[in-house]
C-alpha cells in the first residue's frame, strides 16, 4: 500500500524557510535593489512629475547608459529568480499554506490588534491578515512591474501587450507606480523585521522547525499573546 | 540631370579604414563570460549597497555590464518580429515640428548643403554610384505616421515620408543576406541597425516630415525613420551607407548605450 509512504511524506519536517526559499529571498533583494536604484537613474532623464527626482546619491549609474546597463542586467536576475520563487511557492504547496485564506474577519481584527498594539508576534510560522495580503499584494506588483516593463521595452514587439496599457506614458505611470507600491512594501517589510528581529534572523537561518504533518501554528500557540 | 562626380570618398581613402575600434571590441562582445558576469552580479551589486558609491565605471564592472548588454542584443534579435507592424497614427495626432534632440543643442546644428551633397554606398553594394538629394528626392515615397520613443522615456507621433529602405537597398544591389546596415553622418555620428530591421516595412530614408522637406535640425536632407528602434538608433544627415557583415560600435554603443535598442 502507498498509504504509509505518502504519510511519512506528509510528516516531514522542515524549517520555517527551507534554504532554496532564503536564497532566492536574498538573490530577490539584490536584484530590486538594482532595479530600483538604476530605475531612478532612468527615470531622472526624463521626470514623469517635474518636482520629483531622484539625488544622484540614491542612483545606481553615473551616467544614463550605466544606469540602463544595471537595470537591463537586473532584469534578468529579478525575471529569473522571481519566476523560480514563484514556482517554488506554487509547487511546494507554501503559498496556499501561509497566504490562504483571507477572511474579512480576520483583516479587521488584526488591523484593530495593530492599532491596539497587541499584534503577536511570538509565532512566525503563522502570517496574520495584513501580512499575507501585503505579500501577495507585493508578488502581484511584482508581475505587473515585469509586465509594464516589458511593454516599456518592447512596445512594437509586444505590442498585444502593449496596447493593453493605452500609450506609451501611461505603461511608465504603471511601471512607475509599481515601483512606488514596491518602495513602500519594503519601507514596511524592512521596518517590521528589525521590530522582530528573529523574523529576520530566520530568514537567514531558516527559523524553527516544522512539521508539515500537523496544522499550522500547532509548533507555538496562535496569535494570543499579548504585549 | 547628369550624375555629379563625387567629392572624393571617405569610403575610398588612400588606406585601408581603420580596424583597430572593430578588433578592440570584437573581443568584447563575443567574450560572453556568464561566470564572471554571475560573480560580477553578486558581488557588486553588494559592493554598491556597502559603499554608496558607483563602480559602474570600473573596467570590470563595464566589461561585464556590456557584456550583457551584448547578449541582449543577441535577445533583441531572436524576439524581433520582421514583418510586425508598429500602430501607425493619424495625420491629426502628428507632433509640428517633431521634438529635437542630438548630443548637441539645436543652435549648434550645421545646416547640409542639399545642392553639392551627396549620399555615398559603400560595401556589399552593387552599384556604389553616389546619389544626389534631386535623385533621391525623386524616388517613390513611403508614408508612416509613428510612435518616435527616446531612450530618455518621452516620445512623440511623427509624419515620415521617403524612399523605403528595402526598396532602395534592392534598387542599388545590396547585399540583403549581409548583417549590417551603417550609417555615417554629416556630424560625425554613425549607427547601424540589424539587416532584418532595415528590411523591416515600416524603415525608411525619410526626406519629408509633414509633407514638407526636413527641417535642417531633424535631418535634412537625409535621415533614417524605422518604427522598431529607440530614437538614436535614427541616424539624421546622412552621407554614407554601407551594407558589411563586419561589427563596429557606433556613436552611442561605444558611449555603453545598448546597440540593437529595438522597441
Amino acid at each position: 500500500m502507498s498509504a504509509p509512504a505518502v504519510e511519512s511524506r506528509t510528516r516531514k519536517e522542515h524549517r520555517l524557510h527551507p534554504l532554496p526559499l532564503r536564497i532566492m529571498h536574498w538573490i530577490n533583494a539584490v536584484a530590486i535593489f538594482i532595479m530600483i536604484g538604476s530605475g531612478w537613474k532612468i527615470y531622472n532623464d526624463d521626470a514623469i512629475f517635474s518636482v520629483l527626482r531622484f539625488p544622484d546619491a540614491v542612483v545606481i549609474g553615473k551616467w544614463a547608459q550605466y544606469g540602463l546597463q544595471w537595470h537591463f542586467f537586473g532584469m534578468w536576475i529579478f525575471v529569473l529568480n522571481g519566476l523560480a520563487y514563484l514556482s517554488y511557492g506554487v509547487a511546494s504547496g507554501r503559498f496556499w499554506q501561509k497566504l490562504f485564506p483571507i477572511s474579512l474577519r480576520e483583516i479587521l481584527t488584526t488591523v484593530g490588534d495593530a492599532l491596539r498594539f497587541r499584534l503577536g508576534h511570538d509565532d512566525l510560522t503563522h502570517y496574520n491578515a495584513v501580512q499575507k495580503i501585503l505579500y501577495l499584494g507585493v508578488m502581484l506588483i511584482g508581475i505587473l512591474i515585469v509586465i509594464s516593463g516589458l511593454a516599456l521595452w518592447k512596445p512594437v514587439q509586444f505590442s498585444e501587450l502593449a496596447n493593453l496599457f493605452g500609450n506609451f506614458q501611461t505603461i511608465r505611470l504603471v511601471h512607475f507606480f509599481c515601483m512606488s507600491a514596491i518602495v513602500a512594501f519594503i519601507l514596511i517589510h524592512v521596518t517590521l523585521a528589525l521590530l522582530v528581529p528573529k523574523s529576520l534572523v530566520a530568514m537567514v537561518t531558516g527559523g524553527p522547525t516544522i512539521d508539515d504533518g500537523k496544522p499550522p501554528g500547532a509548533v507555538a500557540p496562535p496569535i494570543e499573546a499579548t504585549h | 540631370m547628369s550624375i555629379r562626380t563625387p567629392t572624393p570618398s571617405i569610403f575610398r581613402p588612400s588606406k585601408a579604414i581603420d580596424q583597430s575600434v572593430l578588433t578592440e571590441n570584437r573581443a568584447l562582445v563575443e567574450v560572453i563570460n556568464r561566470r564572471g558576469v554571475l560573480r560580477g552580479a553578486v558581488s557588486l551589486g553588494a559592493l554598491t549597497m556597502l559603499t554608496g558609491c558607483d563602480v559602474s565605471e570600473d573596467d570590470s564592472v563595464q566589461k561585464a555590464l556590456r557584456t550583457v548588454s551584448a547578449w541582449n542584443d543577441g535577445v533583441q534579435e531572436a524576439i524581433f518580429r520582421p514583418d510586425h507592424l508598429a500602430r501607425t497614427f493619424s495625420a491629426s495626432q502628428v507632433a509640428k515640428p517633431p521634438r529635437f534632440n542630438a548630443h548637441f543643442s539645436i543652435d549648434e546644428v550645421k545646416p547640409v548643403d542639399g545642392a553639392s551633397w551627396n549620399l555615398e554606398l559603400a560595401g556589399r553594394i552593387g552599384d556604389k554610384r553616389p546619389w544626389t538629394a534631386q535623385r533621391i528626392y525623386q524616388l517613390p515615397e513611403q508614408e508612416i505616421i509613428i510612435r518616435h520613443i527616446c531612450v530618455e522615456g518621452w516620445d512623440y507621433i511623427g509624419q515620415w515620408s521617403g524612399p523605403n529602405l528595402r526598396a532602395f537597398l534592392e534598387r542599388v544591389g545590396a547585399d540583403l543576406t549581409a548583417k549590417y546596415v551603417y550609417f555615417i553622418c554629416n556630424d560625425d555620428y554613425t549607427e547601424s541597425i540589424d539587416m532584418a530591421t532595415a528590411l523591416h516595412p515600416q524603415t525608411i530614408l525619410a526626406t519629408k516630415y509633414a509633407n514638407e522637406v526636413i527641417a535642417d535640425p531633424f535631418g535634412y536632407p537625409l535621415r533614417l525613420r524605422t518604427s522598431t528602434k529607440l530614437g538614436y538608433k535614427n541616424a539624421k544627415w546622412i552621407k554614407a551607407i554601407e551594407v558589411t557583415n563586419d561589427f563596429r560600435e557606433t556613436f552611442w554603443s561605444k558611449q555603453g548605450f545598448n546597440w540593437f535598442a529595438g522597441i
